[in-house]
């Protein structure tokens, strides 16, 4: 719930690297997740900033924040491997009629990271 | 999660209200004092069942009726059924057609397509952008097959007041040069508080109350049938309720709904004053103090009580939970539609776009509604708003 009330990291980043946006058909809300890409010790590149636009319920608000501290500093290989299991897992539990909703956050990312590999082949 | 500290202000009457203290100490001794079977004939069973005709004299009073003509029901979504199945299987005629509208409450919406599935024809008459039903389509709308028009009295979401009594007249008129007489029902749930709800004036063969809607309890409702509607009866038992409606009565809910009748017939007009005043300063300061935030339905023809009120480019439900975080109690629909994504179908029949119905909120005040309640709102809402705003996408 404290996601909810007081999300982190929201607003959009200026000249992200990678964007990525989805709309959940069922109920038409809308989710943006902006990255910027870094490179880690090991010369990997990871997410080194990241922040989130949600028009949504609760549920998209709360799994929009999750996400954002969830992906923080993972490498594109391991933030691309997030799923929406997951982030309901870390915000322990999501009743199952909001379950489609913390699929618009593992999305979201899917999409801004094929959205940076795309720019910068 | 709310704040524990200070009573919640409570702005969602349309869903359900508190019972009066009244009200309650009326009915308190009928669950263990006075508990007889109002059907038994010894003297226990006599003062439920004189009990139960005090409210049943309360509720006539109320409606201008006799008492012969209230049959006491588990709730309006009974009576709802009640009207909409009986009505049909008195009906003595091949295809029957019932005429309603499209902002009906679910409980005579889901009835009706259930209805479609057996074989009825049924006529979901529009509202214009107001939600106000033009009376002419009613009139239009009668066919040789029309056995029953049933138009709720004032809707639950946005407070729009039909025009029942003019429907009376034109059924009136129609039902002269007809073998088959037409029967005209009205929902008037929310209207009971606020409106004149006169058989009589209104020209209703039925009419449908819900007690926890004024302050009576809940799981208690009425139903009145003028007397002679071709009528058959749905619950099948006992030969309660005049024979039209089998089960042993709810006596404390009988008792304490015929209080509330009471009640609310005294403080009418000094309630819809005061809630009407808090009401125009809530909606006049968000639509001031809140950019790109509309009223949704009618200046005119609503409810006193009630504001709904859309913003654009943010989710209903997160301003409804940011409110309950500062102890304040809003809906975003009907209380029996939170638990779909459809966005409500009354804000899509008066022609909302379907994201835009996702931002409504609905404010719905009661009698004991202050001054500072709405002050209180008026504080809070612009920073939730403005804070989710900054969260969406859309700008
Ligand atoms: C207009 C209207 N009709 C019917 C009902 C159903 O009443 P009840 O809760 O008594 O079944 C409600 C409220 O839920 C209502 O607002
Ligand atoms: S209901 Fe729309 S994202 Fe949850």
């Amino acid at each position: 719930m404290d996601h909810f009330r007081d999300p982190h990291n929201m607003g959009s980043i200026k000249d992200p690297d990678g964007v990525g946006e989805v709309g959940n058909p069922s109920c038409g809300d809308i989710m943006k997740l902006y990255i910027k890409v870094g490179k880690n010790e090991a010369g990997k590149e990871k997410i080194s900033d990241i922040s989130f636009e949600t028009m949504g319920c609760a549920a998209a608000i709360a799994t929009s924040s999750m996400i954002t501290d969830m992906a923080l500093g993972k490498t594109l290989a391991e933030a691309i491997e997030i799923t929406n299991q997951n982030i309901a897992e870390k915000l322990d539990g999501l009743p199952p009629t909001k379950m489609h909703c913390s699929n618009l956050a593992a999305d979201a990312l899917k999409k801004a990271i094929a959205d940076y590999k795309s720019k910068n082949k | 999660m709310s704040r524990q500290d200070a009573p919640p202000i409570y702005l969602d009457h349309a869903a359900t209200t508190p019972v009066d203290p009244e009200v309650f100490a009326t009915m308190k001794p009928y669950f263990t004092e006075h508990y007889g079977n109002p059907a038994s004939i010894h003297t226990v069973g006599q003062k439920a069942i004189i009990a139960v005709d005090e409210a049943r004299e309360q509720v006539a009073d109320f409606l201008g009726c006799k008492t012969g003509e209230i049959i006491f029901t588990s709730g309006a979504t009974e009576s709802n059924n009640f009207v909409l199945k009986g009505v049909l299987a008195a009906a003595k005629i091949q295809k029957p057609h019932i005429i309603t509208s499209t902002i009906e409450h679910p409980c005579i919406l889901d009835t009706c397509q259930h209805l479609e599935k057996r074989g009825v024809e049924v006529t979901y008459l529009p509202v214009d952008k107001e939600g106000v039903l033009n009376t002419k389509s009613v009139q239009e709308a009668i066919k040789e097959n029309t056995v029953l028009v049933t138009i709720i009295y004032a809707n639950n979401e946005i407070g729009t007041i039909q025009p029942i009594a003019e429907i009376g007249e034109i059924i009136k008129k129609a039902n002269q040069e007809r073998k088959n007489k037409i029967i005209f029902h009205t929902d008037a749930v929310q209207a009971i508080q606020y409106l004149d709800c006169n058989v009589k004036k209104l020209g209703v063969d039925l009419l449908s109350l819900s007690g926890h809607k004024f302050y009576g309890p809940k799981g208690v409702g009425v139903l009145f049938v003028k007397e002679g509607t071709l009528i058959e009866k749905i619950q099948h038992g006992g030969h309660q309720e005049y024979n039209k409606r089998a089960g042993t009565l709810n006596v404390p809910g009988i008792v304490g709904l015929g209080k509330a009748t009471e009640l609310t017939s005294k403080n009418r007009v000094a309630d819809s004053k005061k809630q009407q005043k808090l009401r125009d300063l809530l909606i006049n300061s968000i639509l001031k103090n809140i950019p790109d935030s509309h009223l949704n339905g009618s200046n005119k023809h609503r409810l006193p009580n009630n504001a709904n009120i859309r913003f654009d480019k943010i989710e209903g439900e997160s301003i409804m939970l940011h409110l309950d975080f500062e102890g304040i109690a809003v809906s975003t629909g009907s209380a029996c539609t939170s638990g779909t994504l459809e966005p409500s179908h009354v804000l899509l029949a008066i022609g909302v776009a379907k994201e835009q119905a996702h931002g409504s909120i609905r404010f719905t005040l009661g009698k004991d509604t202050s001054e500072a309640d709405i002050k209180k709102v008026l504080e809070v809402l612009p920073p939730i708003v403005k804070k989710l705003r900054q969260m969406s996408p859309l700008k």
